[in-house]
């Protein structure tokens, strides 16, 4: 088990002019779970497979327990990494793949199968044991490449890449419990990457957001949820995500379509592009006072309802819970301590 | 109402007139000369299944078989290691692959009996860069009255026209192959040999069961090269079966025996095919039953 140090890395494909991976400073603490969210073509794979080894950045160091290691090979460094699309060993049984990286590191016989029984149990696939693994349904396949990672002791690190693209919706959540059963065991670092928010916010301590080949914010699920410190952190996390309207600074207020909306505190405008942001969660349907919404769809998602229309040529989502009416020319009404205001998509703070 | 399914047979009557005079009346043309006996002026005897019998039990056709299953065996023995090792040699990408693919296809575009032509020529002791350059280093070679020299010739000249075609699909196999497949060999600390064995072998094991099939039935009915190379000699060391089978229809002008032959011959060739597929494909048959067993 290892931290992992990222020394100014950033990454260009030979066949891009533009970077993969801007340049990234981050360190991952030993034991922790990590996620990184962001949309496909954001560069979370880039710096997975940096990280492993698959990939040599073309910028900067990495470093695990300060010990350079960014040109050693994979096979050197000590990763475990499970991949978006299962792989196993076809001609293999469930229990040779779990032996196979024990067997390339040469281990002793006994040793392998102390293990790979350990594995095998720990994985609830001890009846499968001695079946062709390819004959196994995608979610045991990928807890097999989990189990390749597990039987190791060498493992500083598990890495996984959109692990549960694959499987069943009811599977998925069965196998991140199992993900976290294993990470309160053993402690491994562990280093998650998906698109998907829920994954994300249930899996790991510490978030940290892609967008661009840039990471745009770290924190705890709480913190992306509550301040987004980039307007993409706010749309993409949440559902609906956050509400961006564009506005004016005028002193300690923010003008929106000709409303003002106090923000407790004076801004001095720096011509910047403004826009608040607001959480559909964070705003009220009210039959009296506030700005007109002109509703254009209301779907009902079971425990809540999504009000969605327009204030002017801005789109504005709100959640209204069940049993509350919705008004017939309904206004809208801001939580406005709850609102963050951003300055060219970057969110000013308090200070 | 049952009158218009009767249209259904003009549909499919094009194909099946297609299909008769393609396949089925030439093919029983052999049938129908394999048991009957003629004495010219187009008289014709039943004799029921001698020629069969005459040929199986002939010291002559068991040489032949003989001859041509051995050839067959060197051919698949080295064509398809051969053919993986440069399949796995040839670059993945890059300005090379182009240049390799289009090399390797070279020898396929080339005609049978041109290839035999120059092998002929290259092999010759006067004036073949082959023979002519074995002969100048002293070494005895003479493809016409040696043995050896005459197999060695004809191997060659296979591997060197064939051997393309295995490492084309052998290669169209291993590029189908996902990235993450390697990188996951990577993480579990796999050799080159244990990244052949269990990945590359096992995932270009349906490309590879094409090539055995094909060169396997292609060498088993090699005609071409050898008869303009060598002409089935010296003696009748490389008379394999199908020069064997045009030398008693034609040369001999044995029509029945020739009809009983190639039937055998038919026969052989689809056995062997089908025992070819069946071991290779038993491995798939068997995870097919495990998958079951895991469904219940």
């Amino acid at each position: 088990m290892a931290s992992i140090k990222l020394q100014e890395i950033a990454h260009r494909y030979p066949s891009s002019d533009d970077y993969a991976l801007r340049t990234l400073k981050q360190t991952w603490g030993d034991g922790g779970a990590y996620a990184l969210l962001g949309p496909s073509g954001c560069g979370k794979t880039t710096l997975l497979n940096i990280i492993s080894g698959l990939v040599r950045p073309s910028e900067g160091r990495v470093l695990f327990d300060g010990v350079d290691v960014t040109d050693l090979s994979t096979e050197q460094r000590n990763i475990a990494q499970v991949f978006q699309f299962p792989v196993v060993y076809d001609t293999m049984t469930v229990a040779e793949n779990l032996a196979f990286p024990l067997r390339n590191r040469k281990l002793a016989k006994q040793e392998i199968d102390l293990r790979v029984a350990d594995a095998l149990a720990m994985l609830g696939l001890q009846h499968r044991a001695n079946d062709r693994a390819r004959s196994l349904s995608a979610d045991d396949k990928q807890k097999i490449s989990l189990g390749r990672g597990l039987v190791r002791t060498d493992v500083e690190a598990i890495l996984f890449d959109e692990p549960l693209t694959v499987i069943d919706p009811h599977l998925k959540w069965q196998l991140r419990t199992e993900l976290k059963k294993i990470h309160q065991r053993f402690q491994h670092t562990m280093i998650y990457v998906t698109h998907d928010q829920t994954e994300a916010l249930t899996f790991a301590d510490q978030v940290i957001v892609m967008y661009q080949g840039a990471v745009v914010q770290i924190g705890t699920p709480q913190q992306l949820f509550e301040s987004p410190e980039h307007t993409f952190v706010g749309r993409f996390i949440g559902s609906p995500g956050m509400n961006v309207l564009p506005c004016n600074i005028e002193g300690a207020d923010a003008v929106f379509a000709g409303n003002r909306i106090p923000l407790q505190r004076v801004i001095s405008d720096t011509g910047q592009r403004y826009e608040l942001g607001v959480r559909p969660e964070h705003i009220q349907l009210s039959a009296s006072a506030g700005i007109p919404l002109n509703v254009t769809s209301v779907e009902d998602v079971g425990r809540h309802k999504i009000v969605r229309g327009r204030v002017e040529d801005t789109l504005i989502n709100t959640i209204v819970n069940d049993g509350v009416g919705i008004p017939e020319n309904p206004r809208i009404v801001f939580d406005t301590d709850k609102i963050n205001l951003y300055a060219d998509d970057y969110r000013v703070g308090n200070d | 109402m049952k009158v218009q399914n009767n249209k259904a047979w003009f549909m499919v009557m094009p194909v099946l007139i297609l299909v008769a005079i393609s396949a089925i009346i030439p093919l029983m043309t052999v049938v129908n000369y394999s048991v009957q006996d003629s004495f010219g002026n187009n008289e014709f005897f039943w004799v029921g299944t001698e020629w069969f019998q005459e040929v199986l039990a002939s010291e002559r056709f068991h040489n032949a078989l003989l001859r041509t299953l051995l050839f067959s065996g060197i051919i698949l023995a080295i064509e398809i290691p051969l053919g993986i090792v440069i399949a796995l040699a040839m670059p993945k990408r890059g300005w090379g692959v182009s240049v390799c693919l289009v090399l390797m296809a070279l020898p396929l575009l080339i005609p049978w009996n041109v290839v035999g032509t120059i092998w002929q020529v290259f092999g010759r002791v006067d004036i073949g860069l082959l023979g002519h350059g074995l002969a100048s280093l002293g070494i005895d070679y003479n493809y016409t009255q040696n043995n050896l020299d005459a197999w060695m010739t004809l191997i060659l000249m296979d591997v060197w026209h064939w051997t393309s075609l295995v490492v084309l699909l052998c290669y169209s196999g291993l590029v189908a192959i996902p990235e993450v497949y390697y990188q996951a060999a990577r993480i579990d600390g796999a050799s080159r040999w244990a990244v052949f064995r269990f990945i590359q072998l096992p995932k270009i094991k349906r490309v590879l069961l094409i090539a055995v099939l094909l060169r396997f039935m292609d060498s088993f009915m090699i005609y071409t090269e050898p008869f303009v190379v060598t002409g089935g000699g010296p003696g009748n060391i490389t008379t394999f079966l199908s020069i064997d089978l045009v030398q008693m229809a034609v040369g001999q002008f044995d029509l029945g025996p020739a009809a009983a032959m190639s039937l055998i011959y038919f026969l052989i060739i689809l056995l062997l095919c089908w025992i070819f597929y069946t071991v290779m494909t038993s491995y798939d048959n068997d995870e097919q039953s495990s998958s079951n067993k895991g469904v219940q």
